[in-house]
């Protein structure tokens, strides 16, 4: 019994883990379906993290910082819009200007906030189950963003395979030629999903400023984006794969510190590097098998668009 | 008379020999009678941090001793201070950077920036450096510290006599022996007490990271740990606390506004008195290179306010042992003490001397981990 407590304490940790990463990549994988591949996501967490924190600090509701740090995070991806869609700009040089303004910007305007002590967001937003034995207990003390980080998955893959407008999506990120040629506007819609990436990398920067650890600090998302980044081509741009890759990767942020209150002999510093280790193996495994890589990415990713 | 360039230059020359005065004062030599304009200038004093101010925990304290300080010798001193600098050669520059400045006296508050100052205090020997938890000391260079271990002593009693789980949680960052006599000091108390506990180490292998901080204390949560304390920076181990339902210990500051309803107290360290005491040397021009490791007698290391929740009995033992370690009559490592293999490595009767302290690398029995 004591086991099975156990093993939910952890898996409780694991999603806790794993919700930044899932939906900042669920954000970035919406975006990179349209065919524009945004770089920035580690710097809009950072500002998201950093804006919501600082809404809420200000006004006392966890809820209005959460719209704000969407909001932050959609105007950055606003800024990186502008430069790419309109200004046709380099995606991969503009994301990652994006990555550095944003730690810069983040680091600046939170220098007040450092060390302000906040109430974050409610962890259980079933407070009167505070009796149920453990096992339940364990999954009650998620707070809602984990909720959300869990079933947005399952909203994103509904919205792209079985929606007109998702069809729409993924159809300009194949081929924004043709996607043209059949009349839609290429440049509105990859608006749309880069604002959505942004507002969900400012969302996933919330979450670690509101309620993983309630506070704000410079850099606290410590490469998270990047892990996240890494995480839309682990999945083969498919959000269940996604959800289950955060998962994973989640799992082996926690198993350094699992591993050795068990007493298991590993050196700390080599299960330190374990999420890193992971992210790049993956990422070479993947790539070893182009054909399916060449496949599964979307076919105008990262071009340009052009209106003929 | 004529305004040539000569004249001008002239009466250039002319101010400062007659003591009117550049503002600021004038490093290096000047000719006698310019001595006095220069010694009514404020010393420069510099602090170089190893976190942000808004750690709230070690960087924090030393910020409020610097502030202290100045307030209490204001006109005389010109404090400044740069703050998250990473240990190494980031280090050597700012320290550097500092004493060319005119910084008359620096201090360098981290283990880690020992090299650099000794190595600056080489290349600058009229600027004195003081180093925080060092050992290296030189002719213009001293270290200090405090007995935090003392602190540790106390809080481990207050632990013992709370857990009801017998697990206690400790997120540890590295293994210099201050941190390794921090948890013996901690465990030998909590086993005094109450034989039956054990203290789970989690390592972090940074001073501040609050992610991994809340990661490793929500490993030691699902661990069975039911009071967690640490030796690490950030806030986040006694928030992971408060989120949890989990009582903490917070090491370096008070931290109970962020636990208001399970942080039980802190091992604090109150810098303010040893900055005023070694600046005002400093002014006076007393100042010598020294080791100074004050504990819980001078006040260097104090515990913080009490929770609610701790019980009057634990605060009386507490007092008792507090007193006992000031006037010298009890030292928290004095025999027997065994360590993890079971092996008496401080015989019934005899004690720890300092500079064993200083070079501590092992565990005590009760310890869960490793060095």
């Amino acid at each position: 019994m004591h086991d099975l407590v156990f093993a939910f304490a952890i898996f409780g940790a694991t999603l806790r883990a794993a919700a930044p990463l899932g939906l900042a990549g669920l954000g970035e994988l919406v975006s990179e379906r349209s065919g524009v591949l945004n770089l920035g996501v580690e710097g809009m967490m950072l500002v998201g993290a950093v804006a919501g924190f600082m809404a809420t600090a200000a006004s006392g509701s966890p809820a209005i910082g959460l719209l704000a740090a969407m909001a932050a995070g959609a105007a950055m991806a606003a800024v990186f819009g502008f430069l790419t869609l309109s200004l046709m700009a380099n995606q991969v040089a503009a994301g990652l200007a994006l990555t550095i303004f944003g730690t810069g910007f983040s680091a600046l305007v939170g220098a007040r906030f450092e060390g302000v002590p906040l109430k974050g967001l409610a962890t259980s937003i079933f407070p009167h189950l505070a009796n149920a034995p453990p096992l339940l207990q364990e999954l009650m003390r998620l707070d809602p963003l984990v909720w959300l980080s869990l079933a947005a998955p399952f909203a994103i893959h509904w919205f792209l395979t079985r929606t007109r407008p998702g069809l729409v999506l993924r159809a300009v990120g194949e081929s924004h030629d043709v996607a043209y040629a059949l009349g839609y506007s290429v440049i509105r819609i990859r608006y749309c999903a880069v604002l959505f990436g942004g507002a969900m990398s400012g969302l996933a920067g919330a979450y670690l400023s509101l309620a993983y650890t309630p506070m704000w600090t410079q850099d606290m998302v410590a490469g998270r984006g990047w892990i996240a980044l890494a995480l839309v081509v682990f999945s083969t741009w498919k959000p269940l794969w996604l959800s289950l890759g955060a998962l994973l990767f989640g799992f082996v942020t926690i198993a350094q510190f699992q591993a050795e209150a068990l007493g298991l002999q590993v050196s700390p510093q080599l299960l330190a590097m374990l999420p890193y280790l992971a992210t790049i193996v993956v990422l070479v495994l993947i790539s070893r098998d182009s054909v399916r890589l060449k496949l599964n990415a979307p076919g105008a990713l990262g071009k340009p668009f052009h209106a003929a | 008379m004529n305004t040539t360039r000569r004249t001008v230059l002239r009466a250039g020359l002319a101010a400062p020999v007659l003591g009117l005065g550049l503002p600021g004062g004038l490093p290096g030599g000047l000719p006698g009678g310019l001595r006095g304009a220069r010694a009514a200038a404020p010393l420069k004093v510099g602090f170089v941090y190893v976190a942000p101010i808004g750690d709230a925990g070690f960087t924090y304290q030393h910020e409020l001793g610097r502030r202290a300080m100045q307030a209490a010798l204001n006109g005389r001193v010109q404090s400044s201070y740069v703050e998250n600098v990473s240990e190494g050669a980031a280090a050597e520059q700012v320290i550097h950077q500092m004493a060319a400045n005119g910084n008359g006296l620096i201090y360098t508050t981290s283990f880690g920036f020992m090299n650099p100052t000794y190595k600056v205090a080489g290349m600058f020997p009229k600027v004195k450096f003081e180093h925080c938890t060092g050992y290296k000391r030189r002719v213009n260079m001293g270290t200090y510290s405090a007995r935090f271990y003392e602190g540790r002593y106390l809080a481990g009693l207050i632990a013992g006599r709370m857990t009801k789980s017998n697990i206690i949680g400790y997120v540890v960052a590295f293994p210099i022996p201050e941190v390794v006599q921090g948890v013996n000091a901690f465990t030998i108390a909590a086993r005094s007490v109450n034989p039956k506990v054990q203290v789970k180490l989690v390592w972090t292998s940074s001073w501040f990271d609050p992610g991994k901080e809340r990661a490793a204390a929500d490993t030691l949560i699902s661990q069975g740990a039911d009071i967690l304390t640490n030796h690490t920076d950030s806030t986040a181990v006694v928030q992971a606390g408060e989120e949890r339902g989990v009582k903490t210990i917070s090491y370096n500051s008070d931290m109970s506004k962020y636990g208001p309803k399970t942080c039980l107290t802190g091992v604090t360290m109150v810098w303010n008195q040893y900055y005023i005491d070694t600046t005002k040397k400093v002014l006076d021009g007393t100042w010598k290179s020294g080791d100074v490791w004050g504990g819980v007698k001078s006040g260097m290391v104090r515990l913080a306010p009490y929770n609610k929740l701790v019980p009057d009995a634990v605060r009386k033992e507490v007092a008792a042992r507090q007193a006992a370690m000031a006037n010298h009559t009890f030292s928290p490592f004095q025999g027997p003490i065994l360590d993890q293999s079971g092996k008496v490595k401080v015989a019934k009767g005899t004690a720890l001397t300092d500079p064993q302290i200083l070079a501590l690398n092992w565990f005590v029995q009760g310890v869960e981990g490793k060095v």
